[in-house]
C-alpha cells in the first residue's frame, strides 16, 4: 500500500507541485466496519443526550428564544456587571423567574436577562417593560439594551413547524434531483448520508450544553447552517458519486468494492482541500463572526467535519451494500450504473 | 491573440463593469465616503445590521365578528318589532362563540313568519339559519362569510398601521401579512429598536373626536382666556383650529370646548366621502357604533341650535351647529377639496382598528449591536477571502491567480446582483456569502485538480486544461444545482434572516457558475496561447 502525504515532487517536465495526497490507495470499504462503528458510537451518544436533555429540560437541545418562546432582553453595560447587583435590581422590581447570565468576553460586558414563556399573549410585553423599568430605576444611564426578544407561545411551534419543513422539503428535493441525474440508490445513499450528519450534528449541540458549554441553542440561523451542512455535505458525496459514476462507464469490469475505493482515493485531494478551506472560512466565521454568529458557526464547524467524512464512510459503502444485497438475491449483476449524465 | 479570446474577455469586461454599477451605482465623487454612501444606497441593511424592530402582531379578529354579530341582533330586534313578530330576546348563548345569534321565546303560531324573516334574504347571505327547542331560533356566520370577514379585518388593520407608521415618517417601514399563522401581520421598522416608541406608534390616536363648542371662534388663544375671565374651568380646553376654519377668521382661530368628547376613536364605525344631496358639498359620512350612537342622540337632541367641533390630533377641524337629534350617522360638511374629502375619511378610520392587537413576538436590535454585527460578519468575511486566496496561490502557484481573480469578479457578481434586486442584506446573508465563496473555492479546486490528473496522466497543456475543464463541469454542475435546490426551498419556506441567507447563497452560486467556469476558461485560453510548445501550465 501506498500513501504519501505533503510533499513537494518534481516530476518528469521539472514541475515543482506541492500536493497533499498523491495516488493514495486506502481501502476504505475495508473499514467499513470501524466506520460504522464510529458512526453508531456518535449517533447514540447524540440521541441518548438528546433523550437526557428531553427528559431534563423539555427539549432535546436547548432551544434558542425563538423557537423556546419567552422574554430575552440583552444589555450591555458601561462597566463590567454584577450579576448579583442586576438580581437585586430585578427581585426588587417583582419579577419573578429572571434567569441572568453573562455572554461573551467579559470584556463586551453584555448580560442576558431572560423570562420564561408567557402563556397569556397580553402579560408578554409586561415583562419586558419591567425589565427595562428595573435597570433603568439601578443604572440609569450606564447601559445600552443592544436587543429584545418578546416570542409569545404560539409562534415558537410555528417556526418549529416550518423549520422542520423546510428540512425535509429540501433533502426530498435533492432526492429527487439525484434520482433523476443518477439513480434512485444514489440519492438515497445520500439523503442517508445527510441525515446521519443532521443527527449528529444536532446531537453535538446536545452534548455541548451537556458538558456546561454556553450559548449553543437551536435557533432559526443554526437552523439555516444545518440546511447549508446538508448541501454542503450533498455536494462531497456528488462528487464522490460522479466519480463513480465516470469510472462505471470506464471500466465495467471492475469489482465495484475496487471501483469504489478507487473513486474515493481519486477524489481524495479534492476533498481534503476544499474541506480544509471551507473549514477555514468557518473557522473565521466562528473566531471573528461575534455572539450572534457563534451557534450558526459551530454548527457549520461540526458539520463540515462529519460532512466530509460521511460521503466517503457512509454514503459510498451504502451503495457496495446495496449491490451485494442484490446479488445475493440473485438479481442480475449490473451495476448501479448512473442512466443519465455526459462526459 | 485570437479574435474569439477577445470578445470573451470583453464579454467579461463587460459583466464587471455592470455589476460595478450595480453596487455603486453612479457615484457622486470618488473620495470613499462618497462611495461608501453610494453603496448603502444601493445595498438596504437588514434589522439586524442596522437595528430596528420586527413584531408580528394577532389580529383578534373575534372583535370584528363581534361587532358584526351585535349589528346583526340590533337589527332583527327592529325588524321583528317592525314585523309585530313576539321574541322575548336576541342574544348571543356562548360568550366563546361570537358568531352566533340566539333568537328566543317567539310564539308558536307566528313561526312561519319569523322564518320567513331570518331566512330571508336579509341574513341568509351571512347565516345559516336553524329553528331550535323552545321556540328559538338559531344563526350561525357562515364559516365562508367569517373567513372573509376575517380576511377583511386583516387588511384593513394593516391599512391602519401602514397610515400611521406612514404619518410619523418611518423610513421602508414593512408592513404585511404574515404567512405562518392566522390572521397575523408583520411589521418592520428600520431605525426604530424602543419598543415603546414602536407601540405608541401603532397604537397612536390619530383619533377623531367630537366636543361640544362653548365658545369661539377667537383670533388668538390670549382673547380665548380673557373671555373666559381669564380662569379655564378645569373641564374645558382650548384648541386651534386649522385649514379652512383657521383661514375664514383671516388668521388663527381658537376654540373653548369642553374637554371630555361626546364621541371618540373607537365610537366611529365607519367614514366615507360623500356629497350632500341639496348643497351639492362634499361630504364626510360617518358612522357610529350602536352604543355611541346612542349617547350621541342623547346629546344631540337635547342641545339643538348648539354648535361641535370635530377635533383630531389636537386641532379643530369643522365646527357645526347641531339642527336635530343625530343617532348613529351623520355628514360633516365643509368646503373641502376632494383630496381633503378622503384624507379625511382615511384619517378618520385610521382612527379605529377593526379589532384589538396582541403581540405574539417583538424583536429589537439596537442600533450598536447591528453596528458591531456588521464589523464582526465583515471582518470574518475579509479573514476567510484572504486566507482562501493567500492559500490559492501558495497551492497553485499561477493558476491560483487564476482561481483568486475568479473569486473577486464573483464577489463583485453578488453584490452587485444584492443592488440591483434591491434585496436586503442580513448578518446570515454575510454568512450566505462566505459559504458562497467556498463553493467558488470548490468549483476551483474540482478543475485544477482534475488538471493535474490529465497532465500526470501525459496531456499536453491544452488538452489536459480542456479535459479538465470538461470532467469537472459535470460534477459542478450536480453540486450547484442541489445546493441551489436546496438554498430554494429554504427561501420559500423561510422567514426574515434565513431568506437572506438563501438569497445570497442562490445568487453567489448562479454568479459561480459564471465565473469558476467561464471566466476561469478564458483566462486560461489566454495564458495557453502565450505558452511556448510544450511548455505546461503552471499549476
Amino acid at each position: 500500500m501506498e500513501r504519501r502525504g505533503l510533499r513537494a515532487t518534481t516530476s518528469t517536465k521539472g514541475r515543482a507541485e506541492v500536493e497533499f495526497f498523491h495516488s493514495v490507495n486506502v481501502d476504505w470499504l475495508g473499514k467499513k466496519w470501524y466506520f460504522l462503528a464510529f458512526s453508531l458510537i456518535f449517533s447514540v451518544a447524540g440521541v441518548i443526550s438528546m433523550g437526557w436533555q428531553w427528559a431534563h429540560i423539555g427539549s432535546p437541545v436547548p432551544l434558542g428564544v425563538d423557537f423556546r418562546g419567552g422574554t430575552e432582553v440583552t444589555v450591555q453595560f458601561a462597566e463590567v456587571p454584577n450579576v448579583n447587583r442586576i438580581r437585586q435590581a430585578i427581585d426588587a422590581q417583582g419579577i419573578k423567574g429572571a434567569d441572568i447570565s453573562t455572554i461573551g468576553n467579559p470584556a463586551d460586558r453584555e448580560v442576558v436577562i431572560g423570562l420564561p414563556e408567557q402563556m397569556n399573549e397580553k402579560a408578554l410585553d409586561v415583562g419586558r417593560s419591567d425589565i427595562e423599568s428595573a435597570l433603568r430605576s439601578h443604572y440609569t444611564t450606564n447601559f445600552i439594551v443592544r436587543s429584545v426578544d418578546v416570542v409569545g407561545p404560539t409562534v415558537g411551534h410555528q417556526l418549529e413547524k416550518q423549520a422542520a419543513l423546510a428540512t425535509f422539503y429540501s433533502l426530498i428535493g435533492m432526492l429527487i434531483y439525484l434520482w433523476f441525474r443518477f439513480q434512485l440508490i444514489y440519492g438515497v445513499a445520500a439523503v442517508v448520508a445527510c441525515f446521519h450528519d443532521t443527527l449528529i450534528t444536532v446531537g453535538a449541540f446536545s452534548l455541548a450544553s451537556l458538558f456546561g458549554f454556553n450559548g449553543l441553542e437551536l435557533s432559526l440561523t443554526v437552523i439555516a447552517a444545518i440546511l447549508t451542512l446538508i448541501g454542503y455535505s450533498m455536494n462531497d458525496t456528488i462528487v464522490v458519486f460522479d466519480r463513480i459514476r465516470e469510472n462505471l462507464r470506464l471500466s465495467r469490469r471492475e469489482a465495484l468494492p475496487n471501483l469504489v475505493n478507487r473513486s474515493i482515493n481519486q477524489t481524495l485531494s479534492r476533498t481534503v482541500l476544499t474541506s480544509g478551506l471551507t473549514f477555514l472560512t468557518v473557522l473565521s466565521l466562528f473566531i471573528f463572526g461575534g455572539q450572534v454568529l457563534k451557534g450558526f458557526s459551530f454548527a457549520l464547524v461540526v458539520g463540515i467535519l462529519i460532512g466530509t467524512y460521511s460521503s466517503i464512510a457512509v454514503a459510498s459503502p451504502m451503495l457496495v451494500a446495496y449491490q451485494e444485497w442484490r446479488a445475493k438475491r440473485g438479481r442480475a449483476m449490473a451495476l448501479p450504473a448512473a442512466k443519465r449524465g455526459r462526459s | 491573440m485570437k479574435k474569439n479570446l477577445k470578445n470573451k474577455v470583453a464579454l467579461i469586461i463587460a459583466v464587471l463593469v455592470i455589476f460595478l454599477y450595480g453596487i455603486f451605482g453612479a457615484p457622486s465623487g470618488v473620495t470613499g465616503k462618497d462611495l461608501l454612501q453610494s453603496v448603502r444606497n444601493r445595498i438596504h441593511l437588514g434589522l439586524d445590521l442596522q437595528g430596528g424592530a420586527h413584531l408580528i402582531l394577532q389580529v383578534q379578529v373575534a372583535d370584528a365578528v363581534n361587532a358584526e354579530t351585535d349589528n346583526t341582533i340590533q337589527d332583527i330586534e327592529q325588524q321583528m318589532k317592525k314585523a309585530n313578530l313576539t321574541f322575548s330576546q336576541v342574544i348571543k348563548p356562548d360568550p366563546n362563540k361570537p358568531d352566533t345569534i340566539q333568537v328566543q321565546g317567539t310564539a308558536p303560531v307566528q313561526s312561519s313568519g319569523v322564518d320567513t324573516l331570518l331566512d330571508g334574504s336579509r341574513y341568509a347571505d351571512e347565516y345559516d339559519v336553524s329553528s331550535g327547542l323552545n321556540n328559538s331560533w338559531t344563526l350561525t356566520m357562515k364559516p365562508i362569510y367569517e373567513r372573509d370577514l376575517d380576511q377583511r379585518t386583516v387588511v384593513e388593520a394593516i391599512a391602519t398601521i401602514t397610515d400611521r407608521v406612514d404619518a410619523l415618517g418611518v423610513t421602508e417601514p414593512q408592513i404585511a401579512p404574515y404567512g405562518l399563522g392566522a390572521n397575523q401581520i408583520l411589521v418592520e421598522l428600520p431605525g426604530i429598536s424602543d419598543l415603546d416608541r414602536v407601540k405608541t406608534i401603532i397604537q397612536s390616536t390619530a383619533r377623531l373626536e367630537i366636543h361640544a363648542v362653548v365658545s369661539g371662534p377667537f383670533p388668538s388663544q390670549q382673547a380665548a382666556l380673557t373671555s373666559a375671565g381669564n380662569a379655564l374651568p378645569a373641564d374645558e380646553e382650548i384648541l386651534p383650529a386649522t385649514g379652512e376654519l383657521a383661514g375664514t377668521g383671516g388668521g388663527d382661530a381658537y376654540y373653548i370646548l369642553q374637554r371630555i368628547a361626546i364621541v371618540a376613536g373607537s365610537d366611529f364605525r365607519s367614514a366615507e366621502p360623500g356629497v350632500n344631496q341639496n348643497t351639492g358639498q362634499r361630504t364626510v359620512n360617518f358612522t357610529l357604533t350602536d352604543e355611541a350612537g346612542d349617547k350621541f342622540w342623547d346629546y344631540t337632541s337635547a342641545n339643538v341650535g348648539k354648535s361641535m367641533a370635530v377635533v383630531m390630533g389636537g386641532t379643530v377641524r369643522e365646527v357645526a351647529t347641531i339642527q336635530s337629534g343625530i343617532r348613529d350617522s351623520g355628514e360633516i360638511t365643509g368646503s373641502f377639496s376632494p383630496d381633503e374629502v378622503t384624507m379625511l375619511s382615511k384619517l378618520l378610520r385610521t382612527g379605529a382598528l377593526p379589532a384589538s392587537l396582541n403581540y405574539i413576538e417583538a424583536t429589537t436590535v439596537g442600533s450598536t449591536l447591528g453596528a458591531d454585527s456588521i464589523r464582526e460578519g465583515v471582518t470574518a468575511a475579509i479573514v476567510g477571502v484572504l486566507l482562501v486566496w493567500g492559500f490559492m496561490l501558495v497551492y497553485y502557484k499561477s493558476s491560483g491567480i487564476n482561481a483568486d481573480l475568479a473569486l473577486f469578479l464573483n464577489l463583485v457578481i453578488l453584490l452587485g446582483f444584492m443592488g440591483f434586486s434591491q434585496a436586503t442584506l442580513t448578518l446570515p446573508g454575510i454568512a450566505g456569502v462566505i459559504l458562497t465563496i467556498g463553493m467558488g473555492v470548490d468549483s476551483n479546486v474540482l478543475i485544477f485538480e482534475r488538471i493535474r490528473e490529465e497532465i500526470r496522466a501525459g496531456k499536453a497543456a491544452a488538452a489536459a486544461v480542456d479535459q479538465g475543464f470538461a470532467h469537472a463541469w459535470t460534477t459542478i454542475l450536480d453540486t450547484h444545482v442541489t445546493t441551489i435546490v436546496s438554498a430554494a426551498i429554504l427561501f420559500l419556506f423561510g422567514t426574515g434572516p434565513v431568506k437572506g441567507f438563501a438569497t445570497t447563497l442562490t445568487f453567489g452560486l448562479a454568479a459561480n457558475l459564471f465565473t469558476a467556469v467561464y471566466v476561469s476558461r478564458v483566462i486560461f485560453e489566454a495564458h495557453l496561447n502565450r505558452l511556448r510548445p510544450g511548455e505546461m501550465v503552471s499549476i
